[in-house]
């Protein structure tokens, strides 16, 4: 078995290539944050008290717009209703932890951890194997709260016009490499996407995610039902 | 409501998501059938933060002409089928992203 250390490392390497979208992403949370008016003290505070991209866009998103606190809040959930999903997969590698690791782990469950991590655990049964999501998680947070930071002091230097925010989508894009040569995830790949698209302007409180979500993994259901039988 | 309060607010609700389940299910609920369902959900979710975030513009509409991100998208995704590598799909897709807007 390797060393709690190594894992850990282990994971800070392999969530790395995904850090280089989360860069632009911090600046423009910093940027906007400054822009619509939360003080820098509470920018900072938003990336270590939520620690969500997602969450933290769409907090600021919907707050811009007027929303009220209620829609905000329950949008935000919405959003972050994948984490549900998250948990659950790997709750299975952690249920033999005591309960102070699993509140601190859950902490650090986040995108880019998750899909590193869900393959290295899926891999390795070592009783350490969680220092993997660990790893990946610390190292997505030092990264998010640096240029959270850097954002709100580096404000309107940086040019809306380079489009930074498609690094977004890409690292997702990226996620999925492997799963582009499945039959039946193409499939529930197109389901989700289309239904997150053509639902976006009318499933409310941004519950497309999940909305979708769901939809995909019921596809995913009928499409592997003959696996059960046989 | 106070800007705190609605900092707090949400932090509570994104790690409550994110504990929930790590504390509610046990080892013995599963079995390989949820395990293979399950082993969907990257397919199922990341897409919905894809596809909006490249067909759906800031104002909320849809948008498919004058689109460079379809193409950009298009390209990371052969790039990523043939390299399998991430960080070539990033950087593809951001470099033909620049390609388009800047030089086409």
């Amino acid at each position: 078995m390797k060393s709690n250390f190594k894992v850990f490392l282990k994971g800070i390497i392999d969530v790395s290539p995904l850090m280089i979208p989360v860069v632009p992403f911090g600046l423009i949370f910093g940027v906007l944050a400054i822009d619509i008016g939360f003080t820098p003290i509470q920018t900072i505070a938003m990336s270590l008290i939520i620690f969500g991209g997602a969450s933290q866009i769409v907090l600021l998103q919907l707050f811009s717009g007027g929303a009220s606190s209620l829609v905000i809040i329950s949008s935000v959930g919405a959003v972050n209703s994948r984490h549900l999903l998250y948990g659950a997969v790997v709750s299975e590698h952690l249920s033999d932890l005591k309960l102070t690791w699993k509140i601190i782990i859950s902490y650090f469950l986040i995108d880019q951890a998750f899909a590193i991590s869900n393959e290295y655990l899926k891999k390795n049964k070592d009783n350490n194997r969680y220092f993997h999501l660990l790893g990946g998680g610390a190292t997505c947070w030092v990264i998010w709260q640096s240029t959270t930071f850097l954002g709100i002091i580096l404000g309107a230097a940086i040019p809306e016009k380079l489009g930074l925010s498609f690094a977004v989508p890409l690292t997702f894009l990226a996620l999925l490499v492997n799963d582009f040569r499945k039959f039946i995830n193409v499939i529930v790949i197109l389901v989700s996407g289309l239904v997150a698209t053509f639902g976006y302007n009318y499933i409310p409180f941004k519950a497309y995610v999940i909305v979708a979500a769901v939809a995909g993994l019921f596809a995913a259901m009928i499409l592997t039902t003959k696996d059960k039988k046989a | 409501m106070s800007n705190w309060a609605l900092i707090i607010y949400c932090g509570l609700i994104t790690y409550l998501t994110r504990f929930s389940m790590i504390a509610l299910i046990k080892k013995e609920m599963f079995n390989d059938r949820i395990r293979k369902i399950l082993s969907f959900v990257p397919s199922a979710i990341f897409p919905a933060i894809i596809f909006p975030a490249i067909f759906i513009n800031d104002k909320g509409l849809f948008e498919i002409d004058n689109n460079p991100k379809i193409l950009a998208a298009i390209i990371a995704m052969v790039i990523g089928i043939f390299s399998r590598s991430i960080i070539a799909t990033i950087f593809s897709g951001l470099a033909s992203y620049w390609f388009l807007i800047f030089v086409v």
